[in-house]
């Protein structure tokens, strides 16, 4: 089977699936729902950070578990999907960060709190930067698949950790600057979280779909070439 | 299994005896450390005893991040690698081995700098069964991680650079728990060290075990 495009019938009705998404969350979050009681405008905000923190941890179980089958089969697919995943994981923790400290400039004052949250995000955005930079590294295909997948695996493993340690070394220091989304929430709030919550889940799997395939099509390339090159070299040695 | 850890980590302490890398030149760039961070945070003695307990961990971990590259550097010279391979040693001994050798290193350079925390920033070291057990734990935390990536960087040629930043995100929640945790020991506030010693063991124990099962296919062709 060859692949020549990125995209099929089902992928691009995905992608005009989520651009409906985005643009009915934009008309949500930003004209109908109403500016919250203490946070005011600023709330706003959560609409695409909170998404978009759920799209990373979502990148990076698939990074897992990409990984895991990676070393279990030694099938490449399962190295592309984690490599895949494991960028766009980063994008999204990225973007966490930035509206995380966007949010925090207007409600504690500063950009960067020593949150337990935004502590955890930016240590998991460099364990991120480390998988990624490993794939950069080069190699063979195996061996490059070899040990992203030991990092990939032991990033995940250090997730919890990492989450779980910030978070006490917070409490035992301060009470929870983050004051949690009011129980009593507007209707309207909660179901703009919810379509932003469905948009960004529908862009992380676009975008996992099309960059697994750029991937799949890379390696296909190179193969291609190489097979190429062998032809050309028995056929100079034909002639000679 | 053990045998094959044993071995190699009396190899690795063998070398480390006869070459003498490690005393003369980690332990003087760990108190070169602890100098600067005298200059940079002015010498008032009030705040280099405030913040003993980070600086000596921060140190450890920069001095860990040397003794691993010099332990995988043994591995390339003179084909080292490849002999363990040929040789037929459990990979799990391999990385048990080469782990327990860092490990006596940090160790014995903990014990230095501990001296050189007492004397240089006057911190009252006190809570020593708590201290002892928490520095084991946390240096068990640091070698596991430090190992992996170690041996998995050592493949590449961009090894030096890509160490720490492999290493360094991944001992995060360690270094936290060990500041605490050496915090609580000076404050004799020991209830809430204890409970980040816990937090210290599991990571360790999690991640010896991720490196025994993992060493396997970081040690085939790389």
């Amino acid at each position: 089977m060859t692949i020549t495009g990125t995209g099929s019938r089902a992928t691009r009705a995905l992608g005009v699936l989520t651009l409906a998404l985005f643009a009915l969350l934009a008309l949500l979050g930003l004209v109908l729902s109403p500016p919250d009681a203490a946070m005011g405008e600023a709330v706003r905000l959560f609409y695409v950070h909170v998404p978009a923190a759920l799209a990373s941890y979502a990148g990076i179980a698939v990074l897992g578990f990409g990984s895991v089958m990676y070393l279990w089969k030694r099938s490449l697919t399962w190295d592309l999907l984690a490599a895949a995943a494991a960028e766009i994981a980063l994008v999204f923790t990225a973007l966490t960060l930035v509206t995380g400290s966007l949010w925090g400039r207007p409600t504690w004052g500063t950009y960067w709190e020593w949150d337990p949250r935004l502590t955890a995000t930016a240590v998991l955005f460099l364990l991120l930067l480390g998988h990624v930079a490993v794939r950069a590294a080069g190699g063979d295909v195996h061996g490059r698949a070899r040990r992203s997948a030991v990092v990939g695996l032991l990033a995940t493993v250090d997730v919890p950790i990492v989450r779980y340690s910030v978070d006490w070394w917070r409490s035992l220091h301060q009470p929870a600057t983050l004051s949690k989304l009011d129980p009593t929430i507007d209707g309207l709030m909660l179901f703009s979280a919810f379509v932003g919550i469905v948009a960004f889940m529908a862009a992380f799997t676009w975008f996992l779909l099309h960059r697994f395939r750029v991937a799949w099509l890379e390696e296909q390339v190179e193969e291609l070439s190489l097979a190429d090159a062998i032809v050309e070299r028995r056929a100079e040695g034909g002639r000679s | 299994m053990w045998r094959d850890a044993f071995a190699v980590a009396g190899r690795d302490l063998r070398i480390e005896a006869r070459s003498r890398v490690a005393v003369n030149q980690v332990v003087p760039f760990a108190f070169i450390v602890l100098l600067l961070f005298g200059f940079a945070l002015d010498p008032d003695r009030g705040i280099l005893q405030r913040v003993t307990p980070g600086l000596f961990w921060v140190t450890v971990l920069l001095s860990a991040l040397v003794v691993v590259q010099r332990s995988f550097a043994i591995e390339r010279s003179d084909g080292g690698r490849d002999a363990l391979r040929v040789g037929g040693i459990d990979p799990a001994g391999v990385f048990l081995g080469k782990g327990a050798a860092i490990l006596v290193v940090l160790l014995v350079l903990e014990v230095a700098l501990l001296a050189a925390v007492a004397v240089l920033y006057g911190a009252p070291l006190a809570g020593w069964p708590l201290l002892v057990v928490s520095a084991v734990v946390t240096t068990v935390g640091i070698v596991a991680p430090g190992t992996i990536y170690g041996a998995l960087a050592s493949g590449l040629r961009v090894r030096e650079t890509v160490l720490p930043l492999l290493f360094l995100p991944v001992v995060a929640p360690v270094m936290i728990g060990a500041t605490r945790a050496f915090e609580a020991a000076l404050e004799g506030s020991t209830g809430a060290g204890w409970r980040w010693c816990g937090l210290l063991a599991v990571f360790a124990a999690s991640y010896t075990a991720l490196g025994m099962l993992l060493f396997e296919p970081l040690l085939e062709e790389s």
